[in-house]
C-alpha cells in the first residue's frame, strides 16, 4: 500500500489574541477513520484550535493540509465544503425552529432555489435521526422543547447533513448521562467504520481510554505530545504531560497557624444545592481563610458560588454568615450581610463598561455617601481612591474609565468595590481570567492580604495550580460533588486532576 | 449601539479636576462636543428662522410661543430621558398625557378646581406609570410590550371618558395661567415649570443615587444586580417617574389648550425618544443627558415653528425630523469612535 497522506494535517498552527499567545506553533495530524482524542487543562488552547479548524478563527502562522492539499479555511462555510464540522460545547441550535429546521440551516432543501420542501426536509432529518439511534425524535418538533441530550444529537445530525470527512466534538460527553453516551461511542464508532475521523475533546480519561485511537495533549497553547497511542499511555504520563508546568507562579505565604484552625467561621454553607447543577454541599470559611473549589469546567464551581451568593435560589439548604441565615435567593440580602462576588465573567457581570473607575467602585456603597439620596462626590472620590490605592489599581487615577484597564485591574476595581463596601466574606470565581501572567503573582497577594486582615474567602478556580498555591483548604469538585477535602499542602496537582477526571482518589 | 463610546460627560465627572472646582468651571469642562454641536444647530435653526422670516420669527410672542409648546413634550421627554437611560422605553407618554388630560378636565374634576385638575392630572400619570412599572419589573414583560399595551388602553380610555368631544376648561385660576398677565418677567409659567423640571432632572440623574442606579441598571443590568441594587425596584420607580412627568406634562397642555381632549398628546412618544437620541442618551442604555434632550426638544420645535411660519406642510416637516435624527445618530457614532 501506497503511504497515504493524513486526512487533515496541521503544523505549527500560531495563534495570538491581545495580550496571550492561544497556540504557539501546534501539529496535529487527524487519519481516516480514526478518533483522535485532544486533551489539556483548561487555557490550554483546545478551543482555540479547533475554532481555527472550524474556520471560526485564522492562524497568524503555520500550514494546514487537507489530504495532502494545503487549503485555507477563511470561514466556517469554507470548511464545512471541505467535509469538516465541528460540534461545539455550547449547543449553537435555534430554540424556535423545528428539529429538520435546524439541520438544515443554511442549506434547505429548495425547488427553483426559493421555495422550502419542508417535506423532504424532516424525511432527510427522520432518516439521520435513525442512523444516530434517535428515530423517537420527531423531527417537526421545536428544538427548544428537547433535553439536552437530544439537543445534542440534533448537532450531530447537523454535521451529518453535509457531506462530512471529520467531525470535532467539543466535550460531548458533558450533557450526557451514562446510556446516553453509550449510545454516542455506538455512533462514534459507526463513523470511524465509514471512514470518517473524529477529532474528541473530553476531560475524561476514562472515555478517551474507550473510544481513542491516538491523544495529543496541548498545554499553555503548545502540543505537548502528539499522537501517543490512547489505549495504552500510562494516566500518570498524560497527566504529568497535562500539568508539566512552564510558568511557575508566584504564590504569597501561608500565615503560620493554618487560619482554618481558629476562631469561628463568618461562612457557613449547609446542606446547600440546586437540582441539576450541585449536590448538598457543606462548607465553612473562617476569618482569614481562603478555602478554594477546584474542578473542571461544568463541575458546578460557578453555581456553587453565585448559589451561595444568592444570584441563583438553591433547592436545598442554607447560607449563614455569622451564625445567621441568609435569605434565599437574594443578592440584596447576601450583600448586606457582607458578602462579595467578584464574578466569573467580569465584563458582564460586574463592570459597568461606559463609567469610571470610581463609580464601579462605588456603586455598591453608594447610600454611604448620599444623605437623602444626594451625593457627596468629594466623598465618594476620596473612598474610591483609597479602596484603589490599597490594592495598587493602575493607573492612579480612578477618574478614568474601567474599560481601558487592564484584566489584573479590572479585577482590582471589582475587589475594590467590596473592600470599599467592607465586605467580610469575599467570593472569587475564577480571579485570573483575561489577567496577564505577570499580573497575577500581584493578584494573588492581595488577594492573601485581605485574608490576612480578616476577610472569609471562598475562592474556585478550573486551574488547579492556583487553587492549591493560594487557598488554604481544598474542596475538590466533581461534576457537582464534592469528592475531597484537604489542607492545600497535602495536595498536589497531579493528585487533584486524578480526582477531578478518575472521581475517585487514586492512589 | 456604540461599541466604543466615550465616557459620559454630562453623566460623569471624568474630566473634571479632582477636588472642588467652581459650578461654572465644572459646567464649561462638562460642555463637550456633542453638546456644543446641538448648541450649534440650535443656533443656525435661530439663524435661519431670523433670515426667513425676520419680523415674525424674532418676536417675542412667537419666542414665548416656541417655548411654550417645547414645555410639554420638553417634560415628558425629561421623564423618557431616564427611562432610555435605564435601557427601557416608554411608548404609553402620549396616551398617558391624553388619559390625565381628559381625566382632569371632567366636569366633575373640575368641580375640585385648580386643585382638583392638577392632582387629578398628575395622580392618573402615576398611576398609568405605577401600572406599567409593575408589569415590566415585576410581572417580567418586556418594556416596549408593557407600554405598547399601556398605549392602546390609555387611549381607549381616554375617548371613552370624553366621548371624543372636546371638554373646556372653565376654572378660571387654570386658564389664567397660559394668559399674558401671569409671565413672570416676560416667560410664561409653563416655560417655568418645564425649566424647574429640567433642573430637578439633571439633579437627580447627575447627583443622587436614584441617577447613579439608573445608570447602572442600564449600562449592565446583571452587574447592578450582582452588586446589591434592587434593579427590579428601581425600574418600578422609573416608570411611575415617567408616568409622573406625563401628569405634568397632561396638566401644562390643558392650561395651554383651555381644554382636554382624548387625542392629545399624539405621538408624542416618537417625539419624546426622537429627541433624547438626537440629544445623546444611548437607546442601549447606559448613558443618559438631560441636557442633551432638552436641546433636541429645542431643536424639534424651532424646527416646527420655522416650517410653519414658512408655510411648509407638516409632511415636510416629518421628513426633515427623520434627516435630523439620521444625521444626530451618525455625527455621534463618529465623534464616538474618534475619540
Amino acid at each position: 500500500m501506497a503511504p497515504e497522506p493524513p486526512l487533515l494535517s496541521m503544523s505549527g498552527i500560531t495563534k495570538s489574541f491581545p495580550g496571550v499567545r492561544a497556540l504557539d506553533g501546534v501539529d496535529l495530524d487527524v487519519q481516516a477513520g480514526e478518533v483522535h482524542c485532544l486533551l489539556g487543562q483548561n487555557g490550554a488552547g483546545k478551543s482555540t484550535l479547533i475554532k481555527v479548524l472550524a474556520g471560526a478563527h485564522q492562524p497568524d502562522d503555520g500550514v494546514i493540509r487537507w489530504r495532502g492539499e494545503p487549503v485555507t479555511l477563511r470561514s466556517p462555510i469554507a470548511a464545512m465544503r471541505l467535509g469538516i464540522a465541528t460540534i461545539y460545547q455550547e449547543l449553537d441550535l435555534v430554540e424556535h425552529l423545528s428539529v429538520a429546521e435546524n439541520v438544515h440551516l443554511g442549506h434547505e432543501p429548495t425547488t427553483t432555489g426559493f421555495v422550502v420542501r419542508g417535506r423532504a426536509a424532516k424525511e432527510a432529518t427522520g432518516r439521520l435521526l435513525r442512523r444516530l439511534g434517535h428515530p423517537e425524535i420527531d423531527p417537526g418538533r421545536l428544538v427548544g422543547e428537547l433535553s439536552a441530550a437530544q439537543q445534542q444529537i440534533v448537532s450531530m445530525a447537523r454535521a451529518l447533513s453535509h457531506d462530512v470527512r471529520l467531525i470535532v466534538m467539543d466535550e460531548p460527553s458533558a450533557a450526557l448521562d451514562p446510556d446516553e453516551v453509550d449510545n454516542l461511542f455506538r455512533i462514534v464508532g459507526d463513523l470511524t467504520a465509514d471512514g470518517v475521523a473524529v477529532v474528541y475533546i473530553s476531560h475524561r480519561l476514562e472515555e478517551i481510554r474507550r473510544i481513542g485511537d491516538r491523544v495529543t495533549v496541548l498545554k499553555d497553547g503548545r502540543a505537548v505530545a502528539g499522537g501517543l497511542p490512547a489505549k495504552s499511555t500510562p494516566t500518570r504520563e498524560v497527566v504529568a504531560l497535562m500539568t508539566g508546568r512552564t510558568v511557575e507562579y508566584v504564590f504569597p505565604e501561608r500565615p503560620a497557624p493554618p487560619p482554618g484552625d481558629r476562631g469561628t467561621p463568618v461562612l457557613q454553607v449547609r446542606g446547600l444545592a440546586r437540582d441539576g447543577e450541585f449536590e448538598p454541599l457543606d462548607l465553612e470559611v473562617r476569618a482569614g481563610e481562603i478555602v478554594g473549589l477546584a474542578g473542571l469546567v461544568g463541575s458546578g464551581r460557578s453555581e456553587i458560588l453565585e448559589t451561595v451568593y444568592g444570584a441563583r435560589r438553591p433547592t436545598a439548604g442554607q447560607v449563614l454568615v455569622d451564625g445567621r441565615p441568609l435569605r434565599p435567593g437574594s443578592v440584596r440580602a447576601a450583600v448586606r450581610a457582607g458578602l462579595g462576588l467578584a464574578p466569573e465573567e467580569r465584563k458582564a457581570q460586574a463592570l459597568l463598561m461606559l463609567e469610571s473607575v470610581t463609580r464601579n467602585v462605588s456603586v455598591s456603597s453608594l447610600s454611604r455617601f448620599a444623605r437623602a439620596g444626594w451625593i457627596d462626590r468629594g466623598a465618594e472620590r476620596a473612598a474610591a481612591r483609597a479602596a484603589t490605592r490599597e490594592l495598587s489599581l493602575r493607573p492612579d487615577d480612578p477618574a478614568v474609565p474601567v474599560r481601558t484597564l487592564s484584566g489584573g485591574n479590572q479585577q482590582k476595581a471589582v475587589l475594590a468595590r467590596w473592600l470599599l463596601r467592607g465586605c467580610r466574606v469575599l467570593l472569587l470565581d475564577e480571579p485570573t481570567r483575561g489577567v496577564d501572567v505577570g499580573a497575577r503573582a500581584e493578584l494573588y497577594a492581595v488577594v492573601r492580604r485581605l485574608a490576612d486582615e480578616g476577610l472569609a474567602v471562598l475562592l474556585v478556580s478550573s486551574e488547579v495550580p492556583e487553587v492549591l498555591g493560594l487557598a488554604d483548604r481544598v474542596l475538590v469538585l466533581r461534576e457537582g460533588r464534592v469528592v475531597h477535602t484537604a489542607p492545600a499542602p497535602a495536595l498536589d496537582e497531579h493528585r487533584v486532576l486524578d480526582l477531578v477526571m478518575e472521581g475517585s482518589p487514586a492512589s | 449601539m456604540t461599541q466604543h463610546a466615550s465616557p459620559p460627560r454630562d453623566s460623569a465627572d471624568t474630566l473634571a479636576p479632582a477636588g472642588r472646582t467652581p459650578a461654572w468651571r465644572g459646567l464649561w469642562a462638562r460642555a463637550d462636543v456633542r453638546t456644543l454641536s446641538l448648541l450649534g444647530v440650535l443656533a443656525a435653526l435661530v439663524v435661519i428662522g431670523g433670515v426667513t422670516k425676520p419680523d415674525e420669527f424674532l418676536d417675542t410672542r412667537n419666542l414665548q410661543l416656541v417655548l411654550t409648546q417645547a414645555s410639554v413634550i420638553g417634560v415628558v421627554t425629561v421623564g423618557m430621558t431616564f427611562v432610555i437611560t435605564s435601557g427601557g422605553i416608554d411608548l404609553s407618554v402620549g396616551a398617558i398625557v391624553a388619559l390625565a388630560s381628559v381625566w382632569a378636565t371632567t366636569v366633575a374634576t373640575q368641580e375640585y378646581g385648580f386643585g382638583g385638575i392638577l392632582f387629578t392630572a398628575v395622580l392618573v400619570g402615576l398611576g398609568c406609570g405605577l401600572v406599567n412599572g409593575l408589569l415590566i419589573a415585576y410581572g417580567g414583560m418586556v418594556p416596549f410590550i408593557a407600554t405598547l399595551a399601556m398605549l392602546a388602553s390609555a387611549r381607549g380610555l381616554a375617548l371613552q371618558i370624553t366621548d371624543g368631544r372636546t371638554q373646556i376648561v372653565t376654572v378660571d385660576g387654570v386658564l389664567s395661567l397660559g394668559e399674558r398677565d401671569s409671565y413672570v418677567l416676560g416667560v410664561p409659567p409653563l416655560v417655568l415649570v418645564f425649566a424647574l423640571v429640567t433642573i430637578l432632572g439633571w439633579l437627580v440623574l447627575n447627583r443622587t443615587t436614584f441617577g447613579r442606579r439608573t445608570v447602572a441598571v442600564g449600562g449592565n443590568a446583571e452587574a447592578a444586580r450582582l452588586a446589591g441594587i434592587d434593579v427590579r425596584r428601581q425600574r418600578l420607580y422609573l416608570y411611575l417617574l415617567s408616568g409622573l412627568c406625563c401628569g405634568i406634562a397632561a396638566f401644562l397642555l390643558i392650561v395651554l389648550s383651555g381644554s382636554g381632549q382624548n387625542t392629545n398628546g399624539n405621538l408624542y412618544e416618537l417625539d419624546a425618544i426622537a429627541a433624547a437620541i438626537i440629544g445623546g442618551t444611548l437607546l442601549s442604555g447606559g448613558r443618559g443627558t438631560i441636557t442633551g434632550s432638552v436641546l433636541g426638544v429645542l431643536i424639534f420645535t424651532t424646527i416646527t415653528n420655522i416650517f410653519a411660519l414658512n408655510n411648509l406642510q407638516s409632511d415636510v416637516q416629518q421628513i426633515a425630523k427623520g434627516a435630523i435624527i439620521v444625521a444626530a445618530v451618525l455625527v455621534q457614532r463618529r465623534t464616538a469612535s474618534t475619540t
